[in-house]
């Protein structure tokens, strides 16, 4: 204890042994040296200040003599300030007074009034902007959502979580940072903070130089099964995900896991895309797959075939296969089957004004569980038409077993309407009728607002 | 049991690499002509002009097309993987659209840095770089200037050239072919320059609006005078208060030329042309935006004809 408070009293006074050495009328006059010295230097700043705003022509004359006047109102203030607070921080040391603290402490009311006639002032801000350079694109995006009508979720789906949209929710924000790495490769986080918590949406490295045409990404990521798995929520035409996503493919989270894919380019008739994605994830995506152990790793597969019927027309279509894993231990497996038809038509010349977009998923689901597995069914199909460069309209027919009581059939459809006051914000409402298995009917009016802050790169087609 | 499991994932994993690596041979380009991918027409236009029969060009955004929304279509990537080259017009024109192609094209030679990936703009005189702060409220703005700077033939001159190096760069036993197309392209431009600006002449000072900033460039050249756009800010369509505010200006102004670009609508352009007597020109600004618009040259043939035109009509 007694060296505790001996080494906290030395510590204490040793800044001022120095003090304590020098004789008072010593430390007086050195003050006295300080002062005028900091009198000197005030008067070349000042100095320096005239010199600088005659140099620079101002669209107002007044306004530089009123800095001026304001100035050395302020450094007269500041002055004895200053060197009172500076005083016994420097006192002793013998260092020249910095000048700079004092006059922008002095300045600051100053530099607001001159700022905006154009004055060159010193770059405080010159070392963080240069170090903006590297920095990725952020970008935030806001998606808010309400509710009002009959949800009317039967209870059995309240229970695995399905629960209704609540009547007003900030649904989610996604703070997105991307950026190129190195040569070599890339880089691509999407951090979600929904009304639970934060959750790693994605974060990904892409290698984009590899060898052989092939393109690889390891991380974190939404599985290349379908195409409504891939998208983000707010690239999705319409609020809520069809019946099918729900019930067969996790929802909202989707097969989305930690794992790694390869993708390549694959050899086609002329005027056919066709590509290949094979992807390994450690096995735990929402309620579809769950690792036990180690070894539950699931794994996924694509093929994708595209090709332009027309410059306006184009016909995209794709095969999608997922094996992992379910909660009810390592012997269960859970096998998906996709099957996945995009039909688009966008007039070249009116590429802001009108398009179609026709959409179809059917998925099958077979799920390893007591006392027999079940084979579950869904789709969905959609269209979504752009009336003009603001509005766009659209409709989705939904139909969609359920993966663990594959005979409990839920139908639905919506119709949505899409307002854009600009590319960064969207307003949109949809009118959903849901018939659930149990005989519920939900009547439900949900609308939402999507806004984007920042640069959010574009989205692959 | 497990091992099988494993064996079968791994299998299936093997499946589809074997079934990507089995076209690994393939050679990915011939070795005869240069393959360039461009962004615009009116970059493979230049580079048509330098590479001349060395070269294979194509365009993704054809030139009637706003070339801010291209839809990343994958036939693209079949055209981006065998690229030996890439130019870009840059300032973020192809924002929306071409970042996530380069990505998924699996070529590692165009991507952002690599030897086959040129930004034009590098090369360009670039106006309207915005000054002080800059944030949406000001629309669509390109925070590093305006894209649109091809529509001056001096940037023209000085992209071709930009190419006509890169080209020498990449195959060094081309290089003179390269320069001396260039320095052809480079005369004949000087020659048709001589007799765009002597057909303009008379013109200049005129004053015309535009749909969008898409002319500042071209504008400046030609001594013309931009008085506002029809998008009150970039990106955002026309409202009715601008549109009157418009019609009240160009009354006040004696503003007779309204410039539109073939991929936005008409429609307000000619209810202002009406309101106010002017004429409302659907003008190219790119190569290919019209059948007859096959080169760099005739994109200013065609659309001084439309000026000269619009601007006698309105005398």
């Amino acid at each position: 204890m007694k060296k505790i408070l001996l080494s906290f009293c030395i510590l204490f006074f040793v800044p001022a042994i120095p003090h304590a050495q020098t004789s008072s009328e010593e430390s007086e006059a050195r003050l006295k040296a300080l002062e005028e010295r900091v009198r000197a230097l005030e008067a070349e700043v000042r100095e320096l200040r005239v010199q600088q705003l005659t140099a620079v022509p101002s669209a107002s004359p007044q306004i530089p003599n009123l800095s001026l006047a304001t100035y050395s109102v302020e450094t007269e203030k500041a002055s004895g300030s200053a060197v009172a607070l500076n005083a016994p921080g420097t006192g002793g040391t013998g260092d020249p007074l910095d000048p700079v603290p004092t006059t922008f402490s002095a300045q600051a009311p100053d530099t607001a009034a001159v700022q905006p006639q154009g004055q060159q002032l010193p770059n405080y801000g010159g070392a963080s902007a240069a170090s903006k350079i590297l920095n990725p694109d952020i970008s935030m995006i806001g998606d808010f959502i309400g509710a009002i009508g009959q949800a009317n979720v039967p209870p059995a789906l309240v229970a695995v979580g399905k629960n209704p949209v609540p009547a007003l929710q900030m649904h989610e924000s996604e703070l997105g940072l991307q950026a190129i790495i190195d040569p070599y490769a890339r880089g691509d986080f999407f951090l979600t903070f929904g009304e639970s918590g934060v959750d790693l949406e994605e974060g990904y490295i892409t290698f984009t130089t590899l060898p052989g045409g092939f393109v690889a990404r390891v991380g974190k990521f939404r599985g290349d099964f379908g195409k409504v798995n891939t998208l983000h929520n707010h690239v999705l035409p319409w609020i809520d995900r069809p019946l099918v996503n729900d019930r067969l493919l996790a929802g909202e989270d989707g097969i989305d896991d930690a794992g790694l894919s390869v993708t390549r380019i694959l050899p086609a008739p002329k005027g056919i895309f066709l590509e290949g994605t094979a992807q390994a994830f450690r096995g735990d995506s929402g309620d579809v797959f769950t690792s036990s152990k180690r070894g539950d790793v699931s794994v996924l597969g694509h093929l994708r075939g595209y090709r332009d019927i027309t410059d306006q027309t184009n016909v995209d279509l794709g095969i999608s296969y997922a094996r992992g894993h379910n909660d009810l231990g390592s012997t269960f497996l859970t096998d998906l089957y996709g099957i996945d038809a995009t039909l688009r038509w966008t007039p070249l010349r009116r590429t802001i004004y009108h398009n179609f977009v026709g959409r179809g998923e059917f998925i099958w689901s077979r799920r390893d569980q007591f006392p027999f597995a079940q084979r579950a069914f869904g789709f969905f199909t959609s269209g979504d038409y752009r009336l003009n460069r603001r509005w766009t309209m659209g409709g989705r027919f939904d139909r969609s077993g359920r993966a663990r009581t594959a005979n409990l059939i839920d139908n639905g459809f919506s119709g949505v309407l899409t307002y854009w006051p600009s590319e960064f914000s969207q307003v949109r409402g949809q009118y959903r009728f849901t018939h659930f298995a149990e005989g519920r009917d939900g009547n439900e009016l949900l609308f939402q607002f999507i806004f984007v802050l920042g640069a959010h790169g574009a989205h692959p087609f | 049991m497990k091992l099988s499991k494993l064996c079968r994932k791994v299998s299936f994993c093997l499946l589809l690499c074997a079934l990507a690596l089995g076209t690994c041979a393939m050679p990915v380009h011939s070795a005869g002509k240069i393959k360039i991918v461009t962004a615009t027409s009116d970059l493979a236009a230049l580079a048509q002009e330098v590479g001349g029969d060395r070269i294979d060009v194509e365009s993704i955004a054809k030139g009637y097309q706003d070339p801010h929304f291209v839809e990343a279509k994958p036939s693209y990537l079949l055209k981006l993987r065998q690229a030996d080259l890439l130019i870009v017009v840059g300032l973020q024109l192809e924002i929306g659209w071409l970042p996530p192609l380069i990505t998924q094209s699996g070529n590692g030679r165009i991507q952002v840095g690599g030897s086959g990936y040129l930004d034009a703009s590098q090369f360009a005189e670039i106006l309207e770089k915005p000054t002080g702060e800059v944030t949406r409220a000001q629309g669509d703005v390109h925070p590093y200037g305006n894209p649109h700077y091809w529509l001056d033939p001096e940037n023209g001159r000085r992209v071709a050239k930009g190419i006509a190096d890169k080209l020498g760069e990449l195959r060094s036993s081309d290089a003179t072919y390269f320069n001396q197309n260039f320095e052809s392209f480079s005369q004949r431009l000087t020659e048709a320059s001589k007799k765009w600006l002597a057909e303009m002449e008379p013109y200049r000072g005129r004053k015309v609006i535009t749909y969008h900033r898409s002319w500042p460039n071209f504008l400046k050249y030609f001594g013309l005078v931009t008085m506002g756009e029809i998008e009150p800010r970039p990106g955002i369509p026309p409202t009715p208060s601008h549109t009157l505010e418009l019609i009240n200006m160009m009354k006040r102004e004696n503003v007779k030329v309204i410039l539109v670009e073939p991929y936005f609508d008409p429609k307000t352009p000619q209810s202002i042309a009406r309101e106010t007597g002017a004429q409302a020109v659907v003008m190219p600004p790119s190569v290919g935006g019209e059948k007859e618009i096959t080169d760099y040259f005739k994109l200013f043939d065609y659309d001084l004809a439309l000026l000269v035109k619009a601007f006698q009509a309105t005398k």
